[in-house]
């Protein structure tokens, strides 16, 4: 048995990935998680619209923090601003009365800003609060626009680096570079299957939600079709990318659930982002799972436009342009090794 | 027009895995590459098909060239027909040539019966045969095979070898690498590896012309200049001296390749 045990810690010494994973990751993994598990709500990103704008900012518990003051605005104005995203409770001051909209998409924040609102009441009587997008303030609603990307970060960068290194370990992958194929030939087919599994994956879990969970869908498909597109585009790179860093499939697996938990729990599917701290917040921005909840949430939930997801959308496109670029060169480095030096 | 390595280097890391290697494969030949383990084969013809990149030297290769790796190359989750579809594809043979071709190849290498098969299912032999098949679709001049027979029963190493004689009777030039000495004596020309140097190289008549010293046949053994063949003990003199009680042996590939490599360490 003693010789089974030293056998075991030589192997284990000298798998320095998994070793590390089994070291490192649980500390890592607690201090960020436990910096980024909150639902604690401290700061609502607000704006005040409409006449008396000015006066009434200046009346509201702290929890709301202005950061639109608009005296020319109407309830038109404030709902352009939730449907942004540029606001997460948005108040309508006209004369008499205050209605404060409150974004329905944000759970846990809407959660917040109507017990915040509920007391408030006391002090002015003339306050009026409306649900807006999720007024049950369903977690279904809310959760499945986040689900659907987390499928994609599944199939898109587990199976398909498992895919690629599977061909790398049974040889075949050498008989694919001596082919006359071009790197980027071999590369796209390669993912072509998965793009296509992880489609209809995600058309089915968007489907389900509707028809089952009664998720809405407010917005219109092509702006959804489009961030998700994107998001596929990033998440099938970072699978070529994983593959291309891995010699083994139990190596692939390691590397994808290192880049897979992280989204699950940084992306604000879970935990808003603005409840985490600020040290562990910029990871959640570094996550293309944060862009595409943000796109999805947007469009299903607030019926956004594609002008109002452009942000995200637009640096979706970035993470994809660089890890889909970085993926293409090391795989077609690792291709045709010899032609690189011809 | 021949293909091969011209004075090749090929440096690993901080090992030597090639030095100063040529290996020329003729037109209508069929050029064995032998060698024991981490002598060098397989990183010749992975540098002769460009997978691994040359330090030094020049490698001279067609545009068309047919590979199967070590581990055969077929791929496990596709049929007979499926894998030499791919290849056809890959090559862009039209569908009706295609499907001669793909006939012609299942006739040649008796996997008519099995073209329905998972490349998992076949056995060693099997697979090994499709490989070559793959390999040879496209009609290349070059067809490199890295040791397609190890592993293989011997009536399947046979049926192997006769399919590659009528394979070079088209023209196609062919380099295998192989550990096995009687397999490397049956080809045209022989580069024997050591180390990832040349020891000998040439057709069979000139390495075992070329063999430093001779060997005998002796009572007993044990010693670094003897080895075991067929149950007896061989013996190395550098100088040609017979040892007393010793009978004179007429070598064959293994024995050459044996004093070459003894020689060449006593040297060093």
């Amino acid at each position: 048995m003693l010789a089974m045990i030293r056998k075991e810690f030589r192997q284990v010494r000298r798998d320095r990935r998994t070793l590390a994973m089994l070291v490192l990751m649980p500390i890592v993994l607690l201090l960020v998680f436990g910096y980024a598990a909150s639902f604690d709500v401290s700061e609502i990103p607000s704006g005040v619209y409409g006449p008396d704008a000015d006066r009434f900012a200046e009346r509201l518990p702290d929890v709301f923090a202005v950061e639109v003051v608009d005296p020319g605005g109407d309830r038109e104005t404030a709902i352009d601003a939730l449907v942004a995203a540029e606001a997460h409770v948005a108040f309508v001051a006209d004369g008499g009365s205050v209605t404060a909209l409150v974004d329905g998409a944000e759970l846990f924040m809407a959660q917040s800003a109507v017990q915040v609102l509920t007391k408030a009441r006391e002090a002015l009587p003339a306050l009026e609060h409306e649900v807006l997008f999720n007024p049950g303030l369903d977690t279904s609603a809310v959760l499945v626009p986040g689900l659907a990307g987390l499928i994609v970060v599944f199939v898109g960068t587990l199976v398909t680096s498992m895919s690629v290194v599977r061909e790398r370990e049974a040889g075949t992958l050498e008989q694919l570079a001596v082919m006359p194929f071009r790197p980027r030939d071999v590369f796209v087919g390669k993912i072509a299957p998965y793009f296509l599994v992880a489609t209809v994956d995600i058309v089915a879990v968007m489907i389900v939600g509707t028809l089952v969970f009664d998720v809405p869908f407010n917005g219109s498909l092509a702006p959804l079709a489009l961030g998700t597109l994107l998001f596929l585009f990033v998440a099938l790179g970072v699978g070529v990318l994983i593959s291309s860093m891995s010699e083994n499939q139990a190596q692939a697996i390691q590397l994808a659930l290192m880049t897979t938990l992280p989204q699950v729990m940084l992306s604000g599917i879970i935990f808003p982002l603005s409840s985490m701290a600020p040290g562990v917040r910029w990871i959640g921005y570094l996550l293309p799972l944060t862009y595409f909840n943000q796109v999805a949430k947007g469009v299903m939930l607030r019926g956004a436009g594609i002008l109002d997801v452009l942000g995200p959308m637009v640096l979706l496109a970035v993470l994809g342009i660089a890890i889909f670029g970085v993926a293409t060169v090391r795989f077609s480095r690792q291709l045709r090794p010899a032609k690189a030096v011809a | 027009m021949s293909w091969g390595l011209d004075g090749v280097g090929v440096r690993l890391g901080d090992a030597t895995a090639l030095d100063d290697v040529t290996i020329t494969v003729e037109p209508r030949a069929i050029t064995a590459v032998v060698g024991g383990d981490g002598a060098g084969k397989t990183t010749a013809a992975r540098v002769l098909v460009g997978l691994t990149p040359a330090s030094s030297g020049r490698v001279r290769r067609p545009a068309s060239i047919g590979y199967q790796p070590e581990s055969s190359g077929v791929w496990r989750d596709l049929t007979v027909t499926e894998n030499l579809q791919l290849v056809a594809g890959a090559h862009g043979v039209r569908s009706g040539e295609a499907a001669r071709r793909i006939g012609e190849l299942l006739d040649a290498t008796d996997l008519t019966a099995a073209r329905d098969r998972l490349g998992g299912r076949l056995s060693g032999g099997m697979r090994q045969k499709l490989g070559v098949a793959m390999a040879l679709l496209p009609d290349p001049d070059l067809l490199v095979l890295d040791e397609p027979t190890t592993g293989l029963d011997p009536v399947s190493r046979l049926e192997l070898w006769a399919f590659l004689a009528r394979t070079v009777e088209s023209g196609t030039a062919v380099l295998l690498t192989t550990t096995y000495y009687d397999e490397a004596a049956r080809a045209s020309s022989i580069v024997a590896l050591d180390d990832g140097r040349v020891l000998a190289t040439g057709p069979l008549e000139r390495v075992l012309g070329a063999m430093p010293g001779a060997v005998f046949e002796v009572g007993s053994g044990g010693g670094p200049r003897s080895w075991r063949r067929r149950g007896r003990w061989r013996l190395w003199s550098p100088d040609g001296t017979a040892p007393p009680g010793s009978t004179p042996v007429d070598p064959d590939l293994a024995d050459a390749v044996i004093a070459a490599a003894l020689a060449r360490r006593e040297a060093a």
